[in-house]
């Protein structure tokens, strides 16, 4: 049997569920999620709309294929195949089972070591289904990753509250290009975006040009065709400014698209309200269907939603989940505005909804 | 249009058989349910009388007749329905459903396919153009060329480059399929694949590349989804049938699952699949392509529900055979309830919280000479299915499951010799031989290069292996290392093993220390939504339970045990006793907890019963659940041997076993004690003798005089009974495949020559026998009673036999206080009537007799063992109808086998059809296996002179009927004699021509008839094995019994198929 550190999780609500450790041995705090989706960890881990939050996963093997190389970087020039963005997001991981050994062709590293690489501890020997059923009670909660079962005060500071878009995005602008270039540019307003909405854009022949969050399009020193508004994590009212910014962006006459939080802000922009779903949808599994289309499965990962009742009449909803009945994307009814809740670039999860990049390049 | 329709006939799969099980009485039944939600009038085609989905309660009509082209049209012409399903009675349901298109027979009656339409099914099966489609969307397949002659074979191998793959098209489970290496494998092997398919696949070695699987379902409004992917532990070169699978796959990353993911429903869409289907890829483990994709091919599609389809329900909770169905009528995923949280649809795909691990059950050492190597043909007869938390703990389940002896992966009685060849070669011992290795020190890496295996499995099995090592006694055990041993997968036994103590010691220390398992709920949403079905597992990875324990005794809730795995011997007939038992208890207002795992069955949808134990039926995790769910006791008695083995452990482990006392069961088992018992009661039986030498041995045969059958108590290789006709043979047998010592006697009993064996199946009450059914064997006794062809009500006994049955059944219900079902078989020879075996529990029989007599025997022995009053007048003797039951083989499944009828057991499974006389429901049956009816040409090779007189008179039928019979020298001579025309062949060992062997390969032969001598069984055995094997090989069909023979001939003799009557079971009663 390996040394096995003992660490605790403790919840605001009081409980306390006792593992091991694995990547850094040591304190952490966030807001405690869960995830059920069953492949592509590193994907997830890097995934800047999970940047505040102790990620659980439901599935319990997790580490089988290791971490492909990963070279960390804060200036997000690189676009790393099998990363979502050059740091780790998360703030710890829970699991039920840590694969020590593991094996892929691709894999430089086990997960274990990048997490202590990069400074982020880990628990294993979670009962994780019964943690996500607290979760699915209660709703997401705060939580701290701690060595002392008893550590003081829970005085953990709400992510939530603070502007975390903000923190994940880019400070200055970076401009990437495609290798095999169109006229297309896309002015890609950064609140914690995903590598894989980048190399859609890429893989399709447009430029992008990543600026930050509170970066004004219509006063922007750059050309572009388009404006899309990313994903990102938190709530989508702390990012007072790129919402205002949006609703100037209207009158420009340029496609907009969202996805996820840029979806709420698209909502917010438009004039509608958003909410916080109890426990969120963070899986691979969702079911979408296209009002007056198909159903898709879909990856998720977000813990507010559009409010549809609330939406402006010019807008209509555009997609719904067959699941909850929850709002999965809006769009204006005459003008090339649109976003979806759901991430069709997936990574991870399936990639049924990857035609919604042609659709907006398309429109350009 | 869907609307429009009202009567949908459903097609079976009929028998079971290696590669096509119980698989489809799960999707048949779902589908039958599904329908009849609907309001649908369905009639079903099924010979299989021991299904579910035969049961009155399901299907409107029910037509225990054969699944084939000719029937099915009667059955059309007949009940003209307005549309037929093709997709859920397995290869054979889709076989028969493209050949009656292609004879017009739905165009002529005006049949509409629902689901997946004949044009996609076609363009799947055909391998030619199953390719072509995919070269169209740019999808990968393996290089490969279709030949239909083996000079074309032989070439395009030489293209490809060797080694290469052979695949026969429109067959199950891989048959006519392999390996070459080199031109003269190939020829031999494009010879006999030729013979069940007229084409035939020359692909590209792949070996070593992941098996991965997606099951994929679409709707008529193009959603697509894939429910479940699961990765094969054996790389490609297993078939997927033979791997050991665990879903979902472990060692795919995102972009890996998700790129197959994408082409799956990209060929799904493509090929305009409605309902379900199944597609299988190799993945190269180790590079992307040039163009950054990974290497992959697809290797097939199942455009029907398939074992993989079943077993991907199992995993997930997802009833993909009930939404099949629902699509095929028209419906979209989008408005299809999900049928465990109730809440959400069916449109998503199911996340897991937990893993599922299949493995095979093979049952390869019942089979003399077989080849035990496993590859691209199915030779398994069932499997297992855990369910658990981690890799290590349904690895060491699953193992358990299996029943085959083992206590585990680790820490088992039998050791592996040839660790290295084990691993090289795959075959049944594969798994343990890599357990082996790497506890002696090979490193995962040099396992890796033997097997092929992904190093994280192989790591896996490693941690297992690595806590095995590690030193124990019992007085140190602590919390923390029990608790590690359980998530490891260790059962109590095998810590008992560690520990130097026995099983209960561990057990009381355990719960002493507070480690006990949790049970968790399958919910296909990983407790995103709570669960409003109760599909459950047990686990030590965690630490609290989905579901409460219940505080007190509940009086209105009883335990049921299931049968396990599909086995030789053990088969979808228990799994309809534990069906009816549990339908019945709900009806009359029980709570019922099912445990079993076996994931081809109905018993484990989580729908028949309030609560389903997906887990092992061992002592340990038995009592776990009784512990816990306080009921107020266990049937045992309905699934078979494994629960019935179980029955006095856990009376001693105060647990109410409900039904017959386990002291009784006790006293039925054990031999010595049966024995005094029938001796007592003046109930005469064979004479037997342990013996615990060899010298003794032949010293009571001689005495008792051969034949003798011998059953060892430790069997080193091969079968465990046998029947020896001389010192000899009983001396080479223990020698070759037996211990003999003190600790290891064997059982040497009389074999008696020419009795007939009969059968009753009963019920009894507090030792009154309440209601039986008597059925007799068509063989004379030494076939195994599951080999034999059966017959209710008796048509050749006397009535002082029946007489003397009754009597000695009355004397055995009361003396055992039989309260429930059992079964006892007798030996009758000259009115002398003797008792062979009893068993206090449902024998394999009773949906046999429960449908023949339309009395459900199981309802009955489940209120006699509530108490109700049952006591009534059962007319059982005295039948307008007979019902015929026969064996169906798959002998040509395993390579080298001989197909001869024994002692043993080696039947797959059966058929039973009714009739108006013996010799229709006789026919019908053997027609339901498959049996093809000779043209012109017989062979016989008749064993005994008693043989060949016996079948004379049949034999001048044949020639009356205008068959042209073939015999060697000594037939053919007596043949002569008596005025019948015969034409002369050589035997193969004489070497001249016209030679039997050369026309067997040459298909010269319709039917061979073919009996062993039981006087002289070393004359000529070489010759009748190669003779009996060339008969399998080549497809022909083969008839080895001489009661049989005769049988056949009259039935022929009496009618032409066509007088056959086309009837329905309801219609007989």
């Amino acid at each position: 049997m390996e040394q096995k550190q003992k660490v605790y999780l403790r919840l605001a609500n009081g409980k306390t569920f006792a593992g091991y450790s694995f990547g850094k041995y040591g304190k952490t705090d966030g807001e405690v999620v869960f995830a059920t989706g069953m492949t592509g960890y590193p994907e997830s881990l890097t995934d800047p709309s999970y940047s505040g939050q102790i990620l659980v996963f439901t599935y319990p093997l997790i580490g089988n294929y290791g971490v492909p190389a990963f070279a960390k970087d804060d200036t997000a020039k690189s676009v790393q195949d099998g990363f979502e963005s050059g740091r780790i997001q998360v703030r710890g991981v829970i699991i039920s089972n840590y694969s020590f050994d593991y094996s892929h062709f691709d894999a430089a590293t086990s997960l274990g070591k990048w997490l202590e690489d990069n400074n982020i501890p880990g628990i294993y020997g979670i009962d994780t289904r019964e943690l996500t059923k607290v979760l699915r009670t209660t709703g997401v909660m705060l939580g701290r990753i701690t060595t002392d079962a008893v550590d003081g005060a829970m005085d953990i500071i709400d992510p939530n509250e603070t502007n975390l878009a903000g923190e994940v995005g880019v400070k200055e602008p970076v401009i990437y290009t495609p290798k095999k270039k169109s006229t297309k540019k896309i002015l890609l307003v950064d609140c914690g975006v995903k590598n894989n909405i980048i190399r859609n854009f890429l893989k399709r022949g447009a430029e992008v040009i990543r600026v930050p969050y509170d970066h004004d399009p219509s006063s922007s020193q750059f050309e572009f065709d388009g404006i899309f508004v990313s994903n990102g994590p938190g709530d989508p009212k702390m990012c007072k400014s790129t919402v205002e910014n949006l609703r100037k962006s209207f009158d420009l006459g340029v496609p907009i698209f969202g996805i996820c939080l840029g979806s709420q802000i698209l909502g917010l922009s438009a004039g509608a309200d958003t909410y916080k779903l109890k426990f969120g949808h963070r899986s691979q599994n969702q079911p979408c269907i296209e009002i007056g289309g198909h159903c898709y499965i879909t990856s998720q990962n977000h813990g507010y939603a559009v409010d549809t009742k609330t939406l402006p009449a010019e807008w209509s909803e555009w997609f719904i989940n067959n699941n909850d009945g929850t709002n999965e994307g809006v769009k204006h009814n005459t003008k090339p505005f649109f976003a979806v809740q759901f991430h069709p670039e997936s990574s991870p999860g399936p990639n049924d909804t990857g035609w919604l990049f042609d659709m907006f390049i398309d429109s350009i | 249009m869907i609307n429009s329709i009202n009567k949908i006939l459903l097609l079976g799969s009929g028998a079971l058989k290696i590669g096509e099980a119980g698989e489809f009485d799960y999707s048949g039944s779902q589908a039958i349910k599904a329908l009849k939600e609907e309001g649908k009038y369905v009639v079903l085609v099924n010979p299989n009388i021991a299904t579910v989905q035969t049961d009155s309660d399901l299907a409107d009509k029910i037509y225990l007749l054969p699944v084939n082209p000719y029937f099915v049209e009667q059955i059309i012409k007949k009940e003209r329905p307005e549309a037929i399903m093709l997709g859920f009675g397995g290869q054979t349901a889709l076989n028969c459903g493209l050949e009656l298109n292609k004879l017009g027979v739905l165009k002529k009656y005006n049949v509409t396919v629902l689901g997946t339409q004949v044009d996609s099914i076609n363009k799947t099966e055909d391998r030619e153009l199953f390719v072509k489609e995919l070269n169209k969307i740019k999808v990968r397949t393996p290089k490969s060329t279709a030949v239909a002659t083996v000079k074309a074979g032989v070439k395009a191998a030489e293209e490809i480059g060797y080694p290469v793959i052979l695949r026969a098209g429109f067959t199950l489970g891989g048959l006519g399929s392999g390996f070459a290496n080199n031109k003269k494998e190939i020829t031999k092997a494009l010879q006999e694949a030729f013979s069940y398919s007229p084409q035939v696949l020359i692909e590209e070695d792949l070996r070593g590349w992941k098996e991965i699987e997606y099951e994929v379902v679409r709707d008529s409004a193009d959603n697509c989804i894939t429910v479940c992917n699961m990765e094969n532990f054996d790389p490609l070169g297993v078939h997927t049938g033979e791997s050991i699978v665990i879903a979902p796959s472990q060692t795919l990353s995102n972009a890996e699952y998700h790129q197959l993911r994408d082409i799956s429903i990209k060929a799904i869409r493509h090929f305009k699949i409605q309902g379900e289907c199944n597609i299988q890829f190799a993945l190269n483990p180790k590079s992307v392509t040039d163009s950054g994709e990974f290497d992959y091919r697809v290797i097939e599609v199942n455009a029907r529900l398939s074992r993989s389809s079943a077993l991907a329900s199992k995993v997930t909770g997802y009833p993909l055979a009930y939404i099949a169905a629902k699509l095929a009528l028209g419906h979209k995923l989008t408005e299809l309830k999900n049928s465990i949280t109730k809440k959400t649809y069916s449109c998503f795909e199911p996340a897991l919280d937990y893993v599922a691990l299949k493995i095979p059950r093979w049952d390869l050492q019942k089979f003399p000479r077989v080849d035990e190597v496993i590859g691209s043909k199915m030779k398994s007869v069932g499997e297992v299915m855990a369910i658990g938390r981690s890799f290590p703990e349904v690895l060491q389940k699953a193992i358990r499951m299996l029943q085959v002896g083992k206590f585990g992966l680790v820490l088992n009685k039998s050791k592996t010799q040839t660790i290295k060849e084990d691993i090289i070669t795959p075959t049944p011992r594969r798994l343990f031989a890599i357990s082996r290795a790497l506890r002696d020190g090979y490193s995962v890496d040099d396992v890796h290069k033997m097997s092929q295996i992904d190093r994280w499995f192989l790591y896996q099995i490693g941690e297992v292996d690595d806590f095995r090592k590690l030193k124990i006694d019992v007085s140190s055990l602590t919390k923390e290392f029990m608790l590690e041993a359980k998530k490891l997968g260790f059962s109590d036994k095998q810590i008992g093993v560690m520990a130097g103590v026995d099983e209960d010691e561990i057990r009381n220390k355990r719960k002493e220390l507070g480690v006990l398992p949790v049970f968790k709920q399958i919910d296909t949403l990983a407790a995103e939504y709570p669960a409003e079905t109760n599909y459950l597992y047990s686990t030590y990875h965690g630490e609290y339970s989905d579901i409460e324990e219940t505080p007190v005794r509940d009086e209105k809730k009883i335990m049921i045990l299931g049968s396990g795995p599909y086995k030789i011997g053990s088969s979808v007939e228990f799994d309809w006793c534990c069906v009816t038992t549990a339908k019945y208890l709900r009806k009359l207002g029980y709570k019922v907890i099912m445990v079993n795992y076996n994931p081809e069955t109905v018993s484990t949808d989580y729908d028949i019963c309030d609560k389903l134990y997906f887990e092992e039926l061992s002592l340990e995790r038995v009592l776990d659940i009784y512990e816990y769910e306080k009921p107020l006791g266990i049937i045992i008695s309905m699934g078979g041997q494994i629960p019935n083995n179980l029955a006095l452990k856990l009376h001693d482990n105060n647990v109410w076993i409900l039904g017959t006392s386990p002291h009784s069961i006790d006293k039925c088992e054990d031999r010595n004690k049966f024995s005094s018992i029938l001796d007592r009661l003046e109930i005469d039986q064979p004479l037997w003798q342990e013996l615990a030498n060899l010298n003794q041995a032949k010293k009571f045969a001689n005495r008792i005089s051969y034949p003798v059958l011998i059953r060892p108590s430790y069997v080193l290789s091969g079968s465990a009974m046998k029947v020896c006709h001389d010192d000899k043979s009983l001396e080479e047998y223990i020698k070759e495949h037996a211990a003999i010592s003190k600790d290891f006697p064997v059982v040497i009993s009389k074999f008696e020559e020419g009795a007939k064996e009969i059968e009753i199946d009963g019920v009894g009450q507090r030792g009154e026998l309440i209601m039986y059914a008597i059925s007799e064997h068509v063989e004379n006794a030494g076939v195994h009673s599951g080999d034999a062809t059966l017959a209710i009500p008796p048509q050749k006994l006397y009535f002082e036999t029946v007489h003397q049955i009754k009597r000695i059944t009355k004397a055995i219900v009361n003396e055992l206080k039989i309260t429930g079902p059992f079964n006892i078989q007798f030996l009758a020879k000259e009115n002398k009537v003797k008792v062979i075996e009893c068993n206090l529990r449902a024998s394999r029989s009773f949906p046999f007799i429960s449908k023949a007599t339309n009395y459900n025997f199981i309802e009955y022995a489940v209120r006699s063992i509530l108490g109700h009053d049952i006591k009534g007048d059962y007319k059982t003797l005295d039948l307008d109808h007979i019902v015929v039951k026969a064996p169906q083989f798959s002998f040509s499944r395993l390579s080298g086998a001989d197909p001869i009828l024994g002692v043993e057991m080696s039947s797959t499974g059966e058929v039973a059809c009714f009739g108006e006389s013996m010799e229709e429901a006789f026919l019908k049956s053997l027609l339901s296996t498959g049996f093809k009816l000779p043209k012109e040409n017989i062979l016989l090779t008749l064993g005994d002179l008693e043989d060949k007189i016996e079948f004379l008179d049949s034999a001048k039928k044949l020639n009356e009927m205008g068959y042209r019979i073939f015999a060697t020298t000594n037939t053919h001579h007596l043949l002569k004699e008596h005025g019948i025309r015969s034409k002369h062949v050589f035997k193969i060992n004489e070497k001249r021509s016209p030679n039997i062997l050369h026309m067997l390969e040459n298909k010269k032969f319709d039917l061979v008839i073919n009996t062993q001598s039981m006087k002289h069984p070393h004359k000529a055995e070489r010759d009748g094995y190669i003779m009996r094997r060339k008969a399998i090989d080549y497809n022909i069909p083969l008839i080895n019994n001489m009661k049989i023979a005769v049988l056949f001939v009259n039935s022929i003799y009496k009618f032409k198929p066509d007088q056959l009557e086309i009837k329905s079971m309801d219609e007989y009663y």
